[in-house]
């Protein structure tokens, strides 16, 4: 139970983890991360793998849909750009270290073209360009076959370390999360200054936002190619895990996965993009192990894995938004809330 | 209308006189088939308080949006102390000083009450995503800066210090409306428009804010413009009121002489005095 | 010359059948005001019904026909009260969101009970081909168009001449004020559902017919939104000339320039109008009060 926190200046404050107990469980936090490869079974480690990249695309997401309220349908396709570009360049021999952040740089731009038409409408309009955006870019995926290998897909050869090659799921982990504590980081800063703001400005009330000075069109925009970029990161080192991918799996129902995600979640907070994802991976997971525990049952029970998935997203979205709307951070905030003040009630 | 603390005055030497004036001049601003102001001009002279009154759809929303930029007048400028203006974007009047709060409270829900007034420092921050994303020391500084001035010039001044982590959602009608005039403080306003800063409130959350206008505008210097009709407030700390009827302009003057101008009695038909 | 023709007019009727599908789209936005992400997946639904009822409990096909409008009804309405009336308050962006999600859950539904395989239900129509001096036309289409066009004309006179339809129309502008002149307004926004779902079903059964029924048929929804969008969403006018022209520029390119362009065409035509003229040929510009 805690009595409170008392800071004597601003600065403290305003410190990320302003409070020596919040520091704490942060350490404990990503030591327990850090050395997961170590105590968890191959299972665990290539599931956390994939959390992670799920985890950074969500990050993007809940920038541009859950700050920002910009709702975004190509998020796949834009995970897609990513992992083409580690393809291409890997291909090439760029290394990792130079073609994730030039896979982000690349998607951002286009995040940018894709914001455009913010500039003179909203709301569904947006919705519906973004969703021509996204077919229009897995048009690409499937067609420009010498640079994306066509319908058959591609493979992406290995990152690469100095020679040392990542090879395997306990290096492809390091990597990931990585990436997914910077960039969690770097979220969560972003909140915290004029432009995390700005964005929320944006998505509450925007004519008070421009009346402030909030230049809404390049704030829109800015939102946009920043959840690209953390897309194209993500699609990055999607590339480098799996080592090979096909256009069919940058669908719709992708897009629709992270959505769900940043609903389930919690709309625009850093903690609520890795409920999300967490949750949303376990989703098809255990669709997973239901259909092989029942197929005694049901022979055909794996090839309903999909669409019993997409149902599962769909219902998601909903209850969530019916009746948590606030997303898992909601009930993660009412638990701790309950710790802190017991043996009190209120 | 009792319990003002003191009578308008013009910005007194011992504040430093930031105010610009604001000049509205022949603007005229139709929709389709709607004539919504004809040939409006009045002056708002810098460091005083300067009333804009009629009754409803007399025009004088349509007035203040276009002051911010929303609507284009069809004819006829605005001018921020010798700047014209008339063609500046929206967001861009921030910065060249203009401020303003809205008629039905237009507070960003997502954000706390001190987030929501950090935002009205926007037009000061200038440091890039970079910088952001990653908290560089300049950005912290600024950041640092935006709060300490937040908190001394306007949350102290407002009294809002106990409420500053709130969710605005959560608040009464009449802290809200504290809260966003707490909002356009912090944009270090030098013409301050006020759309119907009262409307909704009770006699002393009326009072209240009347004060804490009178203080900003003797305080600061700052010229205050304001859309209102609760007369006796208007009468009260205004030194200057234009009435708008049926988009034009039919009276400028002092209190007293608008009071007693023939035109204003029937435009309002008898309800001089609301309170 | 004749290619031309032919394309033109195959593009034209096919355009036809697609305004039904916007037809839909636009009851609903301008009925309710909810932007209908699931118009295709509820056409498609109504098409496998019909197919269920048609083929597996062997039904003649008019009955199966009008028992799949009955259950699309009935599940228009019961989406209505469950998803969509909690929902009443929450900002726009949220309620497109529930039909994202509904069009998932519909989507999937689908795929699980049916399969991915194309199946092919029974013609309402006869399919003998038509010429048109020489131009080849195929029965089905010329015969989907007319039942198109007939749904259509119908539905304009209904929303300008029958006391529902302006009642319905009256609750879709100012719900508050509809309801205070005595309109049952829950009444009217579930028929608003009810006909936009029959109405989608009609498409759906049509094109089925005619192109065979698999889960992609909801694909071909998804031009739909760029004839929305060319129209105006709130213009039924608008929706019925766009879905046209749509179909005409989808024809020819896929006649000039190769199938595999029906797939992009219409998204690039989407993202052109938005940025040039965004709320369309018809649509009503919305002027927000400040």
């Amino acid at each position: 139970m805690r009595t409170g926190v008392f800071y004597e200046n601003f600065q403290n404050e305003e410190q990320l983890w302003n409070s020596p107990v919040k520091r704490l469980w942060m350490l404990a936090f990503i030591c327990a991360l850090l050395t997961l490869p170590f105590w968890g079974t191959q299972y665990i480690l290539a599931m956390a793998c994939i959390v992670g990249i799920h985890v950074i695309a969500t990050f993007g997401l809940n920038l541009t849909t859950g700050n920002a309220g910009l709702i975004s349908l190509s998020h796949g396709a834009f995970l897609g750009v990513g992992c083409y570009t580690v393809a291409y360049l890997g291909k090439l021999g760029v290394p990792f270290y130079v073609t994730i952040p030039i896979a982000g740089f690349l998607t951002a731009m286009l995040g940018v073209i894709v914001g455009l038409p913010s500039l003179k409408v909203k709301g569904i309009y947006l919705a519906i360009a973004t969703l021509a955006a996204h077919f229009i870019l897995s048009f690409v995926f499937r067609e420009w076959t010498p640079v994306t290998g066509g319908v058959q897909g591609t493979t992406i050869p290995r990152a690469n370390l100095f020679g040392y090659q990542l090879m395997g799921d306990k290096d492809n982990f390091y990597l990931i999360y990585f990436l997914a504590i910077v960039l969690g980081i770097a979220a969560r800063n972003l909140g915290r200054t004029y432009i995390g703001r700005a964005f929320v400005a944006v998505r509450d009330r925007d004519i008070s936002a421009e009346i402030l000075g909030v230049n809404l069109l390049k704030t829109k925009l800015l939102a946009f190619a920043t959840g690209a970029f953390y897309a194209g990161v993500a699609g990055g080192v999607l590339g480098y895990f799996y080592g090979a991918i096909v256009p069919d799996y940058f669908s719709l129902t992708l897009s629709i996965f992270y959505l769900a995600a940043v609903i389930v979640g919690g709309l625009g907070s850093v903690l609520g993009s890795i409920f999300g994802a967490l949750f949303m991976t376990f989703v098809p997971e255990a669709l997973r192990l239901l259909s092989n525990a029942s197929s005694h049952w049901f022979p055909n029970a794996a090839g309903l894995v999909l669409p019993m998935g997409q149902v599962v997203f769909g219902l998601l979205i909903i209850i969530f938004l019916v009746f948590e709307p606030h997303g898992l951070t909601a009930n993660w905030r009412r638990v701790k809330r309950y710790f802190h003040l017991w043996p009190f009630k209120t | 209308m009792t319990g003002i603390v003191s009578t308008p005055i013009a910005a007194n030497e011992s504040a430093q006189i930031t105010g610009l004036s604001l000049t509205v001049e022949g603007v005229d601003l139709r929709f389709g088939g709607i004539h919504a102001l004809r040939n409006v001009s009045f002056k708002a002279k810098a460091g005083e308080v300067t009333a804009v009154i009629g009754p409803n759809g007399a025009g004088k929303t349509s007035v203040f949006n276009t002051i911010s930029g929303f609507y284009r007048p069809n004819a006829g400028t605005v001018h921020l102390g010798d700047e014209d203006i008339t063609k500046v974007p929206v967001h861009a009047r921030a910065k060249r000083g203009l401020a303003r709060t809205f008629q039905n409270i237009a507070l960003f829900h997502g954000l706390s009450v001190l987030e929501n007034i950090k935002l009205g420092g926007h037009h000061t921050m200038h440091a890039g995503v970079f910088s952001a994303l990653v908290y560089s020391k300049s950005m912290q500084e600024k950041e640092l800066a935006l709060r300490e001035e937040v908190e001394r010039r306007v949350i102290d001044f407002l009294e809002l210090d106990h409420i500053r982590h709130q969710s605005v959602d959560v608040l009464p009608y009449g802290l809200q409306k504290r809260v966003e005039l707490a909002r356009a403080l912090a944009m270090r306003p030098r013409v301050l428009m006020l759309d119907e800063p009262v409307a909704g409130m009770n006699r002393e959350e009326t009072e209240d804010m009347a004060r804490f206008i009178l203080d900003v505008q003797e305080e600061w210097g700052v010229t205050v413009l304001l859309v209102e009709h609760d007369m006796g407030m208007v009468m009260d700390i205004s030194s200057h009121v234009v009435v708008l009827n049926f988009g034009q302009v039919i009276a400028t003057g002092t209190p007293a002489e608008v009071r007693s101008h023939p035109q204003v009695i029937e435009a309002y038909l008898g309800a001089e005095e609301a309170h | 010359m004749i290619e031309f023709a032919e394309y033109s007019l195959l593009g034209l009727l096919s355009g036809g059948v697609m305004a039904l599908i916007a037809l839909s789209f636009v009851l609903i936005y301008k009925g309710t005001g909810v932007v209908n992400f699931a118009v295709g997946e509820v056409m498609m639904l109504g098409a496998y019904l019909y197919y269920a009822a048609a083929v597996t409990f062997e039904l003649p096909p008019v009955v199966a026909f009008l028992i799949s409008i009955g259950v699309i009804s009935i599940l228009a309405m019961i989406v209505e009260r469950t998803v969509l009336r909690p929902l009443s308050g929450q900002p726009a962006v949220a309620v497109m969101m529930a039909t994202i999600g509904m069009s998932s859950i519909m989507h999937g539904t689908i795929e699980t009970i049916w399969g991915g395989d194309t199946y092919q239900p029974p013609g309402l129509l006869p399919r003998t081909p038509v010429f048109l001096g020489e131009v080849l036309i195929p029965g089905a289409v010329l015969g989907n168009f007319a039942i198109a066009a007939i749904l259509i004309g119908g539905f304009l006179a209904f929303f300008r001449y029958s006391k529902t339809g302006i009642a319905l129309r009256a609750t879709a502008s100012d719900p508050v004020t509809a309801a205070t002149l005595g309109i049952n307004i829950n009444f009217a926004t579930r028929l608003t559902w009810m006909l936009a779902g029959s109405v989608g079903t009609v498409a759906g059964v049509l094109i089925a017919s005619s192109a065979g029924l698999a889960p992609s048929l909801s694909g071909a929804a998804l031009g739909v939104f760029a004839a929305i969008i060319l129209g105006g969403m709130d213009s039924v006018l608008g929706a019925i000339v766009a879905s046209l022209i749509l179909g005409w520029v989808e024809s020819i390119s896929a006649g000039y320039l190769g199938g595999k362009s029906r797939d992009v065409i219409p998204y690039v035509v989407v993202l052109l109008i938005l940025v040039v003229r965004p709320y369309g040929i018809f649509g009503t510009r919305t002027i927000e009060r400040l």
